[in-house]
């Protein structure tokens, strides 16, 4: 029961992923992209925990804890290197 | 359906919710500044409603320990995150939207 309320949880946060997409697509500038990546991330961490719970798979939780990090990470590269210089 | 099963299920849904709602603001608001206002509050408590109800489905203390750390993770990370972006956007001249 548990289980298809989970997977069922985890189909419904993939589809507001895919919406997200749009705003990527659109931009207008590179950090409206990089919070787009950034709201991904989140996302992707919360199906992932909720399909750990779901499938039984505690690995999955690592992998979770691992996108929260190179989240951060790539919002912090993002905004010192890549976001300087050409056009605004 | 147990009491536990019925709350988890209820902290899922809202959380979701604001998943949604997070998205709704990337997608309609003007301008850099609001959106990062609708993803970095939305989005952490979104992900923080469905720890919870994950946490009430888990199966040791400590599943739900390390789920809790997760979340305080993305959020530390996240409000970082929003304040870099938001400092270089006014660095490089883009214009708080007004009405």
């Amino acid at each position: 029961m548990m289980a298809s309320v989970n997977l069922l949880m985890a189909l419904l946060l993939l589809t507001t992923l895919v919406a997200g997409l749009w705003r990527v697509l659109r931009g207008p500038t590179p950090a409206d992209r990089m919070l787009a990546a950034q709201l991904f991330g989140t996302t992707a961490v919360a199906s992932l925990l909720l399909l750990a719970q779901a499938t039984g798979t505690a690995a999955l939780r690592d992998v979770a804890l691992v996108f929260a990090l190179l989240a951060a990470v790539t919002v912090v590269a993002f905004v010192r290197r890549a976001w300087r210089g050409g056009r605004p | 359906m147990t009491v536990i099963e019925l709350l988890s299920t209820v902290l899922l849904c809202l959380g979701a919710f604001f998943f949604v709602a997070g998205t709704v603001g990337l997608l309609r608001f003007p301008d850099v500044f609001t959106r990062l206002h609708a993803l970095t509050k939305a989005d952490n408590v979104g992900l923080g409603l469905v720890v919870a109800g994950l946490a009430l489905q888990a199966p040791s203390p400590a599943v739900a320990g390390k789920l809790l750390l997760i979340w305080l993770l993305v959020v530390v990370a996240s409000a970082t995150a929003c304040n870099l972006v938001a400092q270089a956007a006014l660095r490089r001249g883009i214009v708080p939207w007004k009405r």
